[in-house]
């Protein structure tokens, strides 16, 4: 479309030229040869100071503007890498010396168990033997009293019953014969009191 | 009288005539625009390479940007052989767009409008790159016209053609920069016109043609810049690598 339009124009442009103006000036001025050898001349005036300086002065600058940042680029580049590797280096340590300390620290509180269950071991046996003597000396204490108890008993029941009959006859009595009778009631009762 | 579409492209002394034996040198309005354009590049190019800071500023960063596209399409097209051309094709492309780009501005002159001054461009350019492809290669620069894979009944021909087209280069080269820049001129001052003549009623169409031409021809503006730049690397990339 607007191609078209375009090359219509160009026609339309040449047809206004040749057929309104074509009086005033003698078609194009591009052929007009009376000022050739100006434009040449300050052409190549113009465009070879411009090659010269730009070549000579202005490129080289550049260009060595621009391979400096490279380079300094480059050169940042790679001082971050050294710095990320470094820092992963030393992550790794770090990594390293924690997962130590967790081993170390698991192993310490093992010991710790091991040496306290140990002592609660040793302190139970000791308490254990105590606690067996203190049951054995109870029991020497109370198999004691038990014979103390039948022979204590009989000596009451002399005394009493030496007593009951002073009151109740009016006169002493021999304690040996009572002993004597207490004795066999004892030994024939004495299952039906003591369980023996 | 200035409704003439092609009195744009006139040339007229500013000054005295200056006559260098039979040859008439006057500074002319096409002078002034050759000087104002390569004073404007050096200017830009100047300022953008003073300093050198990491961060570059805007006409740094404009010069350096140019500096790496330049480079950038010599190296793609040419190849790395052509590193020795670059700042005669950076100066190329700079002063043709310069030149293109200072035509834009209303009331200004075109310099490169005129078949004169592409041409001695492009004739420079053939001229070199001939003389370059007979250094590098010698006669056997002669094998650029017998393209491989060709049947030898043919050759004759196709000899024949070759030379043809490498002889038209220059006046190729040098019409496609005068005609574009010519006919899109020609066309604004055209639209210009009917502007005028169809007045504060119908002018409106024309004016909106005006604007987008405009805009058309600053795109021309670069892109002839640049296919004369890359048109060039292509015949260098010829003369240097030899590829037939």
């Amino acid at each position: 479309m607007v191609k078209k339009i375009y090359f219509q124009s160009i026609f339309l442009s040449f047809f206004f030229i040749k057929e309104a103006f074509a009086a005033e000036s003698g078609g194009m001025p591009q052929l007009n040869p009376e000022f050739w050898v100006s434009q040449i001349f300050w052409l190549i005036l113009t465009f070879g100071i411009m090659y010269l300086v730009l070549s000579k002065l202005i490129l080289p600058k550049i260009s060595n503007n621009l391979e400096s940042r490279k380079s300094q680029i480059l050169e940042n580049i790679e001082a971050a890498e050294k710095q990320r590797e470094d820092s992963d280096t030393k992550l790794k340590e770090y990594d390293e010396i924690i997962s130590k300390s967790k081993l170390e620290a698991n192993s310490i509180f093992n010991q710790a168990r091991e040496k306290a269950l140990k002592d609660i071991s040793a302190k139970r046996e000791v308490l254990d033997k105590q606690i067996d003597n203190e049951i054995a000396e109870a029991e020497k204490e109370i198999d004691a009293l038990r014979k103390n108890a039948s022979d204590k008993i009989n000596k009451i029941a002399i005394e009493t019953s030496s007593e009951l009959l002073q009151k109740l006859i009016g006169a002493d009595v021999n304690n040996s014969s009572i002993s004597a009778i207490v004795n066999d009631l004892s030994k024939r009762n004495g299952d039906k009191y003591y369980g023996n | 009288m200035a409704a003439n579409p092609m009195s744009q492209f006139d040339v007229y002394r500013i000054g005295p005539e200056i006559k260098v034996g039979a040859f008439d040198i006057s500074f002319t309005n096409a002078s002034l625009f050759m000087i104002l354009s390569t004073v404007s590049i050096l200017l830009v190019f100047n300022l953008g390479s003073k300093k050198n800071s990491i961060l570059p500023n805007k006409i740094q960063l404009l010069a350096e940007l140019s500096y790496t596209f330049v480079s950038k399409m010599i190296s793609d097209t040419a190849g790395s052989k052509a590193k020795p051309y670059f700042a005669f094709i950076f100066s190329l492309f700079m002063f043709v767009l310069f030149c293109n780009m200072f035509g834009m501005i209303p009331y200004t002159f075109t310099v490169t409008s005129h078949i004169i001054v592409t041409f001695v461009l492009a004739a420079f350019i053939f001229i070199g790159v001939t003389v370059i492809g007979f250094i590098k290669h010698g006669f056997g620069y002669l094998k650029l016209f017998i393209p491989s894979g060709v049947p030898a009944v043919l050759l004759p021909l196709i000899v024949v053609i070759e030379i043809i087209s490498y002889l038209s280069r220059p006046i190729s080269l040098s019409v496609r920069l005068f005609a574009n820049m010519m006919a899109g001129h020609t066309m604004m001052k055209v639209f210009g016109g009917f502007v005028i003549s169809l007045g504060i009623v119908g002018g409106w169409l024309p004016l909106s043609f005006s604007v987008a031409l405009t805009g058309l021809e600053i795109l021309v503006a670069f892109l002839q810049a640049y296919v004369f730049a890359i048109l060039t690397c292509i015949y260098l990339n010829d003369a240097l690598n030899l590829h037939h």
